[in-house]
């Protein structure tokens, strides 16, 4: 039940998202969900893509530094306290977040949440056993 | 093994005679026929007479870079041009080239020291040789060429550039010794991997590499990436060019400069005074057999130290430490002197840390200011802030632990900084002085 997701390292100049994107493009590569951690050097572009080898692969061949993280999706009601009825249950088990970021499913309506935890097999039990909806990495590259 | 074992493994009493003998003749000789010896001896009230030992050496004038430019281009000959079969240049980055002269006599001794320097390192008879120093007015190419050729090695006259090409060759003919700059080697590990080449699958053996400086952590990553034994050479076209001294495989601990050719001694840059056997300090080099232009001590400008223990490897020579820069390379930040090979090595001492670094020293407020822009590469990349975040603090800081200064690390994207097929940039100086 866990997604793949790639991390790029860009420095903060002019124009490296854009040319992030274009190669994407270029390729055929759908992004379905992205955030962006930046500090005053650098930034770390993180991506859900539609095929995960294959911008790996382009974006090695472009020159930059691409690491492969597993993640885990959580499907939420888009309505007031999804979230927080999660991160309640995971605060409990002492689960801890690295970081997280969410996109709204253009059919359906609900909220999907990505999370990096430090202890990802254990967050997904716990998610399961608590009935939260797991996304798997399949149903999240084709969506 | 010996290329000449009477001469490599001479008793030092013998070794030491024959320096003499030879320092005397040579300080005869450029008296008489080059005019601003006369000049600089007669200054210092001294007369070729007044070498009677060794130690006389030191009450002698130096020569310097600035000397032999002020004698562009053949002011300093001590042969006539009739007997001068070669003339090689050094880059005249700076000014004017630095010119040398050869008489057959030299290129002879050159190539016997060049064979001298490949057996210490390794080479013999039967190996490939794949000599990507550059060939031209630089020493490089043709020093190496010529030493491969004494040896009775099959040479590969490949010079610098077209690094696919010299890939594409190293595969197809075998080679078994890289004769190249630390920093090209590098490169070309770095332009196979992207090519898909595994370096392990090479033949090649031994890696000989000279003209920039480089240290021993950068050893450790060269020989992990090309699967060979790195051996550290050095030579400069003033005195000679490459194999005025090498390290010997079997110790690896300092380069045997050839002191039957060649008389070292290491001083304080700033009062021009010898240092004791083991202190940091510039190379100042004599050469006492050399025809077409006979050096006497030449300041370097580079900085090393220097050993008489014996070493195993059974030669009588002494051994010069792994230069340290250049006493011109040397920076000055807020008065600490401060060598690129040291943060060069601290770099490399961290875990992934890939060798590409570019320093950047500034002033600020009337503050001297050093940047460190260190490539990120998969091996320290991660997809939290945080890991990233610490790994520039611990780069500060172990800068500071062992240099004591405050510097401001910058993580940067892969092969953003300059690669160089030469030698490698790595200090921009924007201070205005």
């Amino acid at each position: 039940m866990k997604v793949e997701q790639i991390s790029i390292f860009i420095e903060n100049k002019s124009g490296r998202l854009a040319e992030i994107t274009r190669i994407l493009g270029e390729n055929g590569i759908n992004i379905r969900a992205l955030s962006l951690a930046d500090t005053s050097d650098f930034g770390i572009l993180r991506l859900i893509v539609n095929d995960v080898e294959r911008a790996n692969q382009v974006l090695k061949g472009k020159g930059f530094t691409v690491n492969k993280t597993e993640v885990v999706a959580v499907e939420v009601p888009d309505r007031p306290g999804g979230l927080g009825a999660i991160l309640q249950t995971l605060d409990t088990e002492s689960i801890n977040v690295e970081y997280m970021y969410a996109f709204v499913e253009h059919c359906g309506g609900n909220a999907v949440i990505i999370f990096r935890f430090d202890e990802t097999d254990k967050a997904i039990e716990v998610l399961k056993v608590n009935n939260f909806s797991v996304l798997s990495g399949e149903r999240l590259y084709s969506m | 093994m010996y290329f000449n074992e009477e001469f490599e493994t001479l008793p030092r009493p013998a070794l030491e005679a024959l320096q003499l003998k030879r320092l005397q003749v040579v300080v005869e000789r450029v008296y008489a026929n080059v005019p601003f010896y006369k000049d600089s001896f007669d200054r210092a009230g001294l007369k070729p007479a007044d070498v009677r030992s060794l130690d006389d050496l030191q009450r002698f004038p130096f020569t310097t870079k600035q000397n032999m430019r002020d004698s562009y281009p053949y002011g300093l000959f001590a042969a006539p041009l009739e007997e001068v079969v070669r003339i090689h240049a050094s880059s005249g980055t700076t000014g004017k080239p630095t010119v040398v002269g050869y008489t057959q006599k030299d290129i002879e001794t050159w190539s016997e020291l060049m064979a001298r320097s490949f057996m210490a390192a390794g080479a013999h008879r039967g190996d490939i040789i794949h000599n990507a120093y550059g060939y031209g007015l630089f020493t490089g190419g043709l020093g190496a060429h010529y030493g491969a050729e004494r040896l009775g090695a099959s040479v590969i006259p490949i010079s610098g550039g077209n690094t696919k090409r010299q890939i594409m060759i190293m595969q197809d003919f075998g080679s078994t010794v890289l004769t190249c700059t630390p920093s090209y080697s590098l490169f070309m590990a770095e332009e196979a991997s992207a090519a898909g080449i595994d370096f392990k699958k090479l033949k090649l053996r031994i890696g000989i590499f000279g003209a920039e400086p480089w240290s021993e952590a950068m050893r450790g990553e060269i020989e992990a990436k090309l699967n060979l034994s790195a051996i550290d050479i050095y030579g400069l076209s003033e005195i000679m060019g490459p194999g005025v001294a090498i390290e010997c495989i079997e110790a690896k601990k300092g380069l045997h400069i050839w002191e039957d050719h060649f008389i070292p001694e290491i001083i304080d840059p700033a009062t021009g005074l010898r240092l004791p056997d083991g202190e940091l300090g510039e190379l100042v080099i004599t050469t006492i057999t050399k025809q077409g232009i006979p050096l006497i001590r030449y300041r370097t400008r580079d900085i090393t130290s220097i050993t008489y223990e014996p070493c195993v490897c059974g030669r009588t020579h002494a051994r010069i430490n792994r230069m340290c820069g250049r006493s011109d390379d040397m920076l000055i930040i807020r008065g600490v002197n401060v060598f690129p090979s040291q943060i060069e090595s601290i770099l490399v001492g961290i875990e992934g840390v890939e060798p590409h670094y570019l320093l950047i020293v500034d002033r600020k407020d009337n503050l001297d200011t050093l940047e460190v822009h260190v490539e990120v590469d998969e091996g320290i990349f991660s997809d939290e802030i945080k890991i990233l975040q610490l790994l520039s603090k611990r780069i500060e800081k172990e800068i500071k632990d062992v240099l004591g200064i405050t510097c401001t690390a910058k993580l940067v994207e892969p092969k953003t900084l300059q690669r160089s097929e030469g030698k490698a940039t790595r200090v921009i100086d924007k201070r205005k002085f």
